[in-house]
């Protein structure tokens, strides 16, 4: 009967908060969370920025046995990427072989509250797409994901050595599992566009509640009006570049000759 | 002080790009090449993405050249007519190459044939000017030896389609500088260079220019051929980062004037021996990047759907 009242309650409140509920639970746990912004404005001087990320469990009743852990992801855009693998042919090392992968993002973090392979399970990594390999795997490769393994690890090993992937474990704080906190650095080569963060609540390596907030990350000011000169007036572009180049060449120039006539 | 760039989407130290830019422009005013062979791998160590280092850095060696070029200028060492007769042979030249160049592309070994193009014409060109220039050194120490003439006479003196060329004391066929022209307008956009430095000794050792007209004419050539490329890039593919541009720019205009002041101070034989040991420098470079197993055998670039 309480159960019942409470699918009722979840379903009758599922606008507001539709992908909170998980009816299967005794105790229903939801996430309430904030971002210190919602918003990233790349300018001139961007030099990469930190996202906090905060929030509470709320539930009805105590909590029930067995850890509460936290994940927070942050995946950037995606594209498509093309991965090449060097082969020493006749004495010199050369692009080889290649593998498309249709979309990959161009940044993702993982922040959890304990080691990964611990606190979430294959199978609940499998459904809810938690780690950077699974990610690339479900919406970038479609069959042939045995063959290329090689590829995706190196394509998660480039990308990681970039700061562009990273997997910073244990490093939510929980406080009486009930309030949590995570810190998300973002390097200073973003790609602009919607990022998605996601918030996982876990039991035994079990999500119990999840929820998905976005940041909109933008170029503004001058960068914002080069960028879109470049794409709409590329030919304008092009010669206000060359412009600039003749202006500089010729004032440099002349700027030498008045210092030593 | 950190700068983002809005094409290359990276952010990068001021200081750093205008230092590029400075020693590139340097170099460029000193010995005549448009330096576009230094400031590509260079801008790649910095992390910018190759796309963007090539289209930018052609830009850049627009602003240099004409640094450069209005500093020689002032020294009446720009033959014009010389270099316009260049400069249709290279457009004629470059349209062949952009053609090769994209059917390079679609086999898929663009990068492969770039690099060896690079090692083969850097490493021979480099090798032969060392060679020569060392010689030519060692004779002027050296008092008694025979005067070496003006010019000889060769098979392209009896040739058609004669014409003076006065700023070079020249009164040759055309043929030989459009050929010359073509076959570096050719290299150039395969490249992804001015290809002054096969410009340079193909005008002393080939068409017999002195070697004062000789920097000048080649960078009165570059500026049109890496103009042509800046706008091909800004068209077809976005490209060239002006943010970027401006900084490598402002470096580098200050490093050509300094670079052709210095550039009058050295005698020719050693300005030669300096660019061909930086020739022969760069070829090896990248010889060795092709020969020597990478630490990282997996590469990962913007790819497009299937």
């Amino acid at each position: 009967m309480r159960r019942a009242l409470a699918l009722a309650i979840a379903l009758f409140c599922a606008p507001a908060v539709a992908q909170d509920a998980q009816p299967e639970t005794a105790v229903e746990e939801t996430i309430v969370s904030g971002l210190s912004q919602n918003r990233v404005s790349i300018t001139a001087d961007f030099a990469g920025d930190e996202i906090l990320v905060y929030g509470a469990v709320r539930r009805d009743a105590p909590p029930p046995e067995g850890r509460l852990h936290v994940i927070v992801t942050v995946e950037g855009p995606s594209g498509p990427v093309t991965v090449r693998r060097k082969d020493r042919i006749a004495g010199i090392w050369i692009n080889d072989a290649a593998v498309n992968i249709s979309r990959a993002p161009s940044f993702y973090a993982v922040v959890t509250t304990g080691p990964i392979e611990r606190i979430l399970s294959a199978t609940e990594n499998f459904r809810h797409s938690i780690t950077i390999d699974r990610v690339i795997r479900s919406i970038g490769i479609a069959s042939e994901a045995e063959a290329h393994e090689d590829f995706v690890h190196a394509l998660v090993r480039v990308r990681s050595s970039d700061g562009r992937y990273r997997l910073l474990e244990s490093r939510v704080q929980l406080t009486e599992q009930t309030l949590f906190r995570a810190d998300v650095a973002l390097p200073s080569n973003l790609t602009e566009g919607e990022y998605l963060v996601r918030l996982f609540l876990l039991r035994d390596g079990k999500v119990i509640a999840r929820q998905e907030r976005t940041i909109d990350v933008r170029k503004e000011g001058l960068e914002r009006m080069i960028f879109n000169l470049s794409q709409e007036q590329p030919l304008i572009y092009g010669l206000l570049s060359l412009v600039i180049a003749a202006a500089a060449g010729w004032g440099a120039s002349a700027a030498f000759r008045l210092i030593r006539p | 002080m950190q700068l983002y760039l809005p094409i290359a989407e990276v952010s990068v130290n001021v200081f750093l790009l205008f230092g590029i830019g400075g020693i590139v422009g340097f170099l460029s005013g000193m010995f005549g090449v448009g330096g576009g062979f230094l400031i590509t791998p260079l801008l790649f160590f910095i992390g910018v993405p190759p796309p963007v280092a090539v289209a930018t850095g052609a830009n850049q060696v627009v602003a240099s050249s004409i640094s450069g070029v209005l500093a020689q200028m002032k020294r009446k060492a720009v033959d014009f007519r010389m270099g316009t007769v260049l400069l249709v042979g290279g457009f004629a030249g470059s349209a062949i190459g952009i053609w090769v160049f994209a059917w390079m592309k679609a086999l898929g070994q663009v990068d492969l044939f770039v690099q060896l193009s690079y090692v083969l014409f850097l490493g021979f060109v480099g090798a032969t000017m060392l060679q020569e220039s060392l010689r030519a050194l060692l004779r002027s120490r050296n008092v008694h030896a025979p005067i070496r003439r003006a010019h000889v006479h060769s098979w392209a003196h009896g040739l058609p389609l004669k014409m003076k060329f006065r700023a070079s004391g020249l009164y040759i066929s055309v043929i030989p500088p459009l050929a010359i022209g073509a076959f570096v307008g050719f290299l150039a956009a395969i490249m992804g260079v001015g290809g002054g430095f096969i410009l340079v000794p193909a005008m002393i050792y080939l068409l017999g220019m002195p070697t004062k007209v000789v920097i000048g004419t080649s960078l009165f050539q570059i500026i049109f051929v890496t103009a042509f490329t800046t706008i091909m890039h800004a068209v077809t593919s976005q490209t060239v980062d002006m943010m970027l541009a401006l900084v490598l720019i402002f470096g580098g205009v200050i490093g050509a004037q300094i670079g052709s002041r210095v550039g009058i101070r050295l005698k020719a034989e050693q300005l030669r021996v300096l660019l061909s040991l930086l020739v022969v420098a760069v070829a090896l470079r990248i010889a060795f990047d092709l020969l020597i197993r990478p630490d990282e055998l997996y590469s990962v670039a913007p790819g497009v759907l299937p």
